[in-house]
């Protein structure tokens, strides 16, 4: 096994060894399915005849990454805080393994949490799909869409879990920057028009709506990619902060 | 096998290690001694690579560690001050996973259990870490600084907050392991370096002041040439008059009253300078509550050292 692998193996077994994900998963799971049950009924009673699976989709994983928001800082507060209040994350430092292997095994192992959340999810469209078979390409851009969404706000909490030893903190913070990123342009009406176009280029929401609706657009994916590589790009240089300040 | 040329630390504007340089050789055991906040921890990770020095290089086993921080490690058995481990996990599970970090393969199972003997551990390995007393988790801390056979090992104060028990378990392994390793140990307990290293460095305000054998360092402290006196129902003056006045006292170099007992230190010349002195108090009829070779304590042998320059071999 090679020393990434060694790493990646232990924080998944130190995530599956904690009650907390068990009880995250749990509730998003509960929370997703009642918003697929509500969502298929409201669309069915008020649909006025819709396209069901056409429309279903888009209503559906809005709903399920609104919960899934707010399961992510959950897990991701315990990436670098636990290690820098327990202490160990000096042998990690000492240890023969290079910062970006560090980051990698730990976002890695994050991404395999919220890999196997998000697949369970695929039990509604799975079901609706043994009753009535439809066109899974839109599925499949939906499912890109929420790993994108998914591996971008999974590299801002483990940054932001990088910079604290204090997991709650890192939590709380969390939530703050992915809230605001994800619904930066829903209050349209109180923006200036000319700062509105900017906005909606950084929201996070308006990156979403395509790949709900069942576009894949390069500028979306470029948009999650990036969003990724400099929260990743940050998490290095809070890494390397040590070297002038001196502490783990 | 561990060598440091200017070895230079900042943290903003405060200089925590100040142009250090020494050399270790192959084999050697050697103590970096020094009061809280002198610059051992950060000396040792410069060495193990947790960061970077400011200034200055170091190179362990041939390697230059800011070059390849990663080949330094590799050969490095590191155990830092503070006990840091998975509290939930097994010990074995733990240095399991050290050993696959360190990329150990197929040895691993051999050396795991070797590393456990070495450190008294065969019989611990189910134990969860977290339920293990202080002296247990020093071991599993000094397993995985072993599990590697590493040419250099760096120990920080590795018998901090130790019971008296366990610090002699603790030395006696550690003995053990100089067999095999060039060690590197932090301390601030003075005769914890005599009991175990060959040699000493002594910090002091992120400077070396001092370089020298342990026996050396030994002889510093043990009374050279000084004498503690302790004497009941005398005033200060008279007493420090009466031995300044003995042919092979040659200062008083303190004096305190506490509790009706004035104790003096002098500096003594020739043989029997005690006799002399506690033939001379008897004389008077002052009861002699103790005299005795004069320990000093690890801030007045800084005060020594500093007061005679950086350097300097034992007097």
């Amino acid at each position: 096994m090679t020393r990434v692998g060694a790493l990646l193996v232990k924080e998944l077994r130190s995530f599956f060894a904690s009650p907390l994900v068990y009880f995250v998963t749990g509730v998003f799971l509960a929370l997703s399915g009642y918003y697929f049950y509500t969502d298929l009924n409201a669309l069915i009673t008020f649909g006025c005849g819709e396209n069901i699976v056409e429309h279903l989709w888009q209503r559906v994983y809005n709903d399920v990454v609104k919960v899934l928001i707010t399961a992510i800082p959950l897990i991701t507060m315990r990436v670098y805080s636990e290690e820098k209040a327990l202490g160990t994350i000096e042998l990690l430092y000492t240890a023969p393994l290079r910062d970006g292997e560090i980051l990698a095994a730990k976002f890695l192992a994050v991404m395999a949490v919220f890999t196997v959340m998000i697949a369970a999810t695929a039990l509604y469209p799975a079901m609706i799909y043994a009753i009535q078979p439809f066109e899974v390409s839109h599925l499949v851009a939906v499912y890109a869409g929420v790993l994108l969404l998914t591996a971008a706000m999974v590299m801002i909490g483990v940054f932001i879990s990088s910079l604290t030893s204090t997991q709650l903190i890192a939590a709380m913070f969390t939530y703050g920057v992915i809230l605001l990123l994800w619904n930066l342009s829903w209050n349209e009406a109180a923006v200036p028009g000319d700062l509105l176009g900017f906005i909606s280029q950084v929201c996070a929401f308006d990156h979403f709506e395509p790949f709900a609706r069942g576009v894949i657009d390069l500028k979306d994916v470029a948009y999650f990619v990036a969003l990724t590589v400099l929260a990743g790009f940050l998490t290095m240089r809070s890494m390397e902060s040590r070297q002038w300040r001196g502490r783990r | 096998m561990i060598e440091a040329k200017g070895l230079t630390k900042d943290y903003g504007p405060n200089r925590a290690v100040d142009s250090v340089s020494f050399e270790i050789e192959r084999g050697d055991v050697v103590g970096l001694l020094g009061p809280n906040g002198s610059g051992k921890t950060t000396i040792m990770r410069m060495l193990t690579g947790f960061f970077g020095p400011t200034a200055g290089r170091c190179r362990v086993a041939g390697i230059d560690v800011s070059e390849d921080p990663v080949g330094a490690r590799r050969r490095i058995g590191y155990l830092p001050e503070r006990v840091s481990l998975y509290p939930d996990m097994s010990v074995r599970t733990y240095l399991g996973f050290v050993g696959r970090v360190r990329e150990l393969g197929g040895r691993l199972p051999t050396l795991l259990e070797e590393a456990m003997a070495a450190a008294g551990l065969s019989h611990m390995g189910g134990r969860q870490i977290g339920k293990l007393s202080l002296g247990y988790r020093q071991r599993v801390g000094l397993a995985q600084a072993i599990i590697h056979k590493p040419e250099v090992l760096i120990l920080d104060e590795p018998t901090a907050g130790l019971d008296p028990r366990q610090i002699v378990e603790i030395r006696s392994l550690i003995r053990q392991l100089a067999g095999q390793a060039t060690v590197l140990m932090s301390t601030h307990i003075l005769p914890e370096v005599s009991v175990t290293c060959r040699r000493v460095l002594i910090l002091d305000h992120g400077r070396l002041v001092a370089d020298d054998t342990a026996e050396g360092l030994t002889a510093r402290t043990m009374g050279q040439g000084r004498v503690l006196v302790r004497v009941q129902g005398a005033a200060a003056a008279e007493l420090t008059a009466l031995v300044g006045g003995l042919e092979t006292v040659s200062a008083v170099e303190q004096a305190s009253e506490q509790a009706g007992v004035v104790s003096v230190v002098v500096a003594v010349s020739g043989a029997d300078a005690g006799g002399a002195i506690a033939r001379a108090v008897g004389q008077r009829g002052w009861p002699l509550v103790e005299i005795s070779p004069a320990v000093m304590s690890l801030e007045d042998l800084f005060v020594e050292i500093l007061e005679k320059g950086p350097g300097g071999g034992a007097p």
